[in-house]
């Protein structure tokens, strides 16, 4: 039983973390309809240039969640100037092009910014200095560290902000008028292209958040951490509706859950047959059936073909 | 342009014919056979792209999981010209099978076009994005399954991958030795590379026919509009699968050629980055335009080779020293270059007429 | 290099790459007959491929610069080859640990004559590039292949100055089972050429000494989560944790290992032998095992010299396979030197029969180019540093 409950602690944690990145893709994607591949680029920029900073930090004798928070504080800015530019060079040109155009951009964003990135903070894997607590807590026989608790958490409390934000606020009005229809946004007198704009800068900055969680919780960074990351948070953004910040959430938790679950049971399951090396194609086998009878995702409004 | 234009077309196609024919020659003599080998590649990209371009061009269903039929190819090649299933299996195998490549070939073909059809039957009701993403989850599927299948039962070998495995033969000559022909030395790259050649050729004229079929135009239907197309009569689930079907089929064939050029194929060849890979080739050539693809696969092979040789050179020639590693810089300017060419030519290098009006006018109605 | 966006790219580019390699190709010319004139010096050009991009890049060069530093001592020393003073030179390329580029990159190396390879890094490269080299019968000399395949195709020219996974794995088989007592083992692999050989091997010599094995768990080479493996494992109670793959990935899980009151310790084979697996383990480095091949490198004379030289010439920690590229590239020129001669079919019977005092352990090939009751040193972690505990087989160092 206590086995039962610390696969699903180690599910939530799992699932937080793609969540934080998914509401980056589902955001751009509501708004653009575009698949930003280069959004887990993002969250490694984010994870190095933190650690960067609070390598610079540590010698000052700070107490550890100061540091790691003015890390945090800095590869915000640093991922929304990257967001920020990315949209501006790359995929504002091509506004009006072929669907698949931006996706080939986005593929190329993703490696200029992955070379930039080891031109920059070299080839090594970089470690997370022990700054914050990882002592353990007993929940009913299962281990739960201080950092994995603050993950959940902020996970959950940056994706009501977004929900308010998004429902609530002129700007985030001004955000669904653009997804809806920009011509007509337009006409209302919204700025669409600094809607888009904030967008990046926005989805940019959850970026970081979940890049200084990642190297904090794994305590490791590393400039090719960012593809497999980004198309996990992907594939969690698609699975609970693309385009809808609920479904990332429950995208991203509910993928997590399941590859959990199946790396701990599809053993027993399968009576030996299969083992935790298939718990990916459990975790597309799932998600391909959710598209069968749900063809848009969990939460995903039934939309007609774009043009 | 008072020659007749017939004939001009005819002097063109035997230009163009005789320097296919020379090419290996030319190119072996100036940059080495290492360059040879890498217009072999071209070729086989050349295959995938226009395998890729029917289901992304023709019929527009984004596909992210392409590779998939490149590995099935492979490792059907693989498993039945090599000694692996003798050694794995030896009391169903007595000796290991040697099957001839004129018959490997179309089996490969047909086993990844039942393939492509398994993937194409669940994702009939899927548009866009979603489809991108449940195509990229087969993909990586059936590369998880070739990683873990030596065990319970060793099919695959798992990540040691499948080694000596036999090069195609013709007329009794292994392509990867030498041949002496008239005298002259023909090294085994130029045999695999008229192979090849004669292959995508064959692709070539098959993609064209397939473009002007009903077949060709039913698939452009739903690509424009499949409310209208279902409209008009066409059966688009049928039409969609065969999409799915044809495109798998030249994967397969290329990725039998593939297991037989390498005589060693494992899984780590056939990962989702080979898949994007061919989706940029359609993309950025000018997706739907067979040309246009051609070009696209041709350049994006030579790219990064090309970079991997001038890298070194051009900077010192023009700052003196080596300021960037060849190696960064090298994915570096692959990475730019597909950024500058969709801004600058959104619908690819060489997108068919059609395709550049659509676009001129929707720019003017947006 | 302008990225291309001319209307005609390919012409542009054939152009511009025709230009590069006529420039290379007349330097080549004009530096042969130099080299005859000069009658002293004979340019021996050792190809070096390992991947220098994508996610094992750092591996990759430091397998480079091992080599280098190799070249730079040969050519400090004016070693004598037939008389003539040797000049080496490295040509190192990068094959991303993809068998198509190695594919390419050793064809490339074939055109350019060049006198022997060290590499490639990968198994999964090194294999369908050794034809390749065979074929061409340049002598290829892998640092850190692991898989018995690379020697086992009957490649006269294929040599590896490392232990395979059947060596490596039976020791750590027999260590875990007789020396650290486990009977119930829990072994995970990461599904690469290499973890996955190393862990059948250590799974065959562990069971053959006794043990249980509880269950078989796997993980990738991208991965950073193993708490759900490691959750499984739990529920088996073992006595002790193998895995088979690299230090990336078993930093992090010797961590949560301890994250998740597992008390079990781990033993790893040489991929997470580094200075880094301590890094990134932080407190759960201390008392897990590791093996790696050859004597430790303090024992060895000129030992420790090389690490100082190492770290005074790139600013950086020996990664992993660095000393043992030095080694490659040491014992191709020194039977350059025996066999007075750069050519293949000169040196490679030298080559095959040497017996060397190497910086890792003492070189002699057998007949299938592998070391030679090749010596294989186990580690445990103490205060953030692996500390010898034992070296099994092997010659002492001379």
């Amino acid at each position: 039983m206590d086995i039962l409950i610390q696969q699903i602690i180690n599910g939530l944690v799992l699932g937080s973390i793609y969540a934080l990145v998914a509401l980056g893709y589902t955001m751009v994607y509501g708004i653009l309809g575009l698949i930003n591949f280069a959004h887990g680029e993002v969250v490694m920029i984010g994870a190095l240039s933190a650690l960067t900073a609070i390598g610079l930090l540590v010698p000052s004798g700070l107490p550890g969640p100061v540091v790691v928070l003015a890390g945090l504080l800095i590869a915000i800015p640093v991922c929304m100037a990257v967001g920020f530019t990315i949209e501006r060079i790359a995929y504002r040109p091509l506004r009006n092009a072929p669907r698949l155009a931006p996706l080939i951009t986005a593929i190329g964003v993703s490696i200029v910014l992955q070379q930039l990135a080891m031109m920059g903070w070299g080839r090594n894997y970089h470690t997370f200095p022990a700054l914050l607590s990882v002592t353990a807590h007993k929940v009913g026989g299962a281990a739960i560290t201080d950092l994995q608790i603050i993950i959940v958490l902020t996970a959950a409390l940056l994706m009501a902000a977004l929900v308010w934000l998004v429902t609530r606020t002129r700007l985030g009005r001004a955000m669904r008028a653009s997804a809806e229809n920009p011509a007509v946004a337009r006409l209302m007198g919204v700025d669409v292209d600094r809607v888009i704009s904030f967008t990046f800068v926005l989805g940019s900055g959850l970026a970081a958040v979940a890049g200084v969680m990642v190297a904090a919780n794994y305590s490791i960074a590393h400039y090719a951490m960012g593809f497999m990351l980004g198309l996990k948070a992907f594939t969690a953004a698609v699975l609970g509706g693309i385009g809808n910040l609920g479904g990332a959430m429950l995208g991203g938790l509910l993928l997590g859950i399941i590859e959990s679950l199946a790396a701990g049971y599809i053993g027993d399951l399968t009576g030996g047959f299969l083992g935790s090396h298939y718990k990916d194609v459990f975790a597309f086998f799932v998600l391909i059936l959710v598209l069968v009878f749900r063809p848009s995702g969990l939460m995903g409004e039934k939309v007609a073909e774009r043009a | 342009m008072s020659a007749d234009p017939k004939l001009k077309a005819r002097l063109g196609i035997a230009l163009i014919g005789v320097a296919l024919a020379v090419l290996p020659f030319a190119v072996g003599a100036t940059f080495g056979n290492s360059w040879v080998r890498i217009v072999d590649f071209a070729l086989l990209y050349v295959m995938l792209a226009l395998g890729l371009n029917i289901v992304v061009g023709f019929a527009g269903l984004l596909d992210l999981g392409y590779i998939a039929f490149y590995a099935v190819g492979a490792y059907l090649y693989a498993l039945l010209s090599s000694p692996h299933l003798a050694t794995a299996f030896p009391a169903l195998f007595a000796v290991a099978p040697g099957w001839p490549v004129w018959a490997v070939l179309p089996l490969g073909a047909l086993v990844a076009g039942l393939f492509g059809v398994m993937l194409g039957a669940p994702t009939l009701k899927l548009r866009g994005d979603y489809l991108a993403i449940v195509t990229l989850g087969f993909g990586e599927i059936i590369r998880i399954f070739l990683n873990n299948l030596n065990a319970p039962a060793n099919i695959t070998n798992g990540p040691q991958g499948i080694n000596n495995i036999a090069a195609a033969q013709i007329g009794g000559h292994a392509l990867n030795r030498p041949l002496e022909l008239f005298g002259v030395m023909v090294p085994g790259v130029h045999l695999q590379y008229y192979f090849f050649l004669a292959l995508t050729l064959l692709v070539v004229f098959v993609c064209v026919r397939l473009q002007d079929s009903r077949l060709g135009r039913a698939w452009v239907a739903i690509r424009e509009d499949e409310v209208a197309a279902r409209a008009c009569g066409i059966n688009t689930r049928n039409v969609k699968l065969l999409a799915f079907g044809l495109g798998a089929t030249f994967g397969g064939v290329a990725g039998g050629l593939f297991a037989g050029f390498q005589g060693f194929v494992s899984p780590e060849s056939f990962g989702l980055l080979e898949s994007v890979m061919v989706l940029c080739m359609v993309v950025l050539g000018g997706m739907g335009h067979i040309p246009g693809v051609i070009l696209g696969a041709v350049l994006l092979a030579l790219l990064p080779e090309a970079l991997r040789w001038g890298a070194v050179p051009v900077q010192q020639s023009l700052f003196g020293k080596v300021l960037i590693d060849p190696e960064s810089l090298r994915l570096l300017l692959f990475g730019i270059a597909l950024v500058v060419v969709m801004r600058w030519r959104p619908a690819g290098l060489w997108p068919s007429a059609l395709r550049k009006r659509e676009l001129a006018a929707h720019g003017e109605a947006a | 290099m302008t990225p291309i966006t001319s209307s005609r790219p390919l012409t542009a580019l054939v152009a511009l790459s025709a230009c590069l390699l006529a420039a290379c190709g007349q330097k080549d010319d004009a530096a042969a007959p130099a080299a005859a004139d000069a009658a002293a010096t004979v340019t021996i050009r050792l190809g070096h491929v390992a991947p220098l991009t994508g996610p094992q890049a750092h591996l990759g060069k430091d397998n480079e610069n091992g080599a280098r530093l190799a070249i730079d001592d040969l050519n400090a020393e004016k070693l004598l080859i037939g008389g003539k003073v040797a000049k080496f030179e490295l040509l190192g390329e990068d094959d991303q640990a993809d068998p198509r580029q190695g594919t390419t990159v050793a064809q490339k190396l074939a055109d350019a004559h060049v006198n022997a390879v060290i590499g490639h890094l990968n198994s999964g490269t090194t294999i369908p590039a050794s034809r390749i080299y065979h074929d061409a019968g340049i002598v290829q000399v892998s640092p850190s292949a692991t898989n018995p395949t690379y020697t086992r195709q009957g490649y006269k020219t294929a040599f590896r100055v490392f232990a395979d996974d059947v060596q490596q794995g039976s020791v750590l088989g027999g260590f875990a089972v007789t020396k650290l007592g486990a009977k119930k083992i829990a072994i995970i692999d990461d599904r690469t050429a290499y973890g996955q050989g190393l862990a059948d091997e250590f799974d065959k010599a562990a069971k053959a000494a006794g043990a249980t094995i509880v269950t078989r768990e796997y993980t990738t080479d991208k991965e950073t989560d193993f708490a759900a493996i490691l959750t499984k494992v739990k529920s088996t109670r073992p006595d002790l944790v193998f895995y088979g793959g690299m230090d990336t990935q078993a930093g992090p899980m010797a961590r949560q290992l301890r994250t998740l009151n597992i008390g079990a310790p781990m033993l790893f084979g040489d991929g997470a032998c580094t200075v880094e697996f301590h890094k990134l383990a932080g407190e759960g480095a201390d008392g897990h095992y590791c093996s790696l091949p050859g004597v430790p490198l303090d024992q060895m004379a000129g030992g420790s010299a090389f690490r100082d030289r190492y770290k005074a010439k790139y600013n950086a920690d020996i990664q992993l396979y660095a000393p043992y590229a030095y080694d490659a590239v040491r014992v191709v020129a020194e039977a350059m030197k025996q066999a007075g001669s750069v050519d293949t079919a000169k040196f490679l019977p030298a080559l095959a029969a040497l017996n060397y005092p190497g910086l890792t352990a003492q070189i002699q090939f057998d007949e299938k180019g592998d070391i030679r009751d090749g010596a294989i040193t186990l580690y445990q972690a103490k205060g953030g540093a692996w500390s010898a505990l034992e070296t099994l087989g092997g010659k002492a160092p001379n």
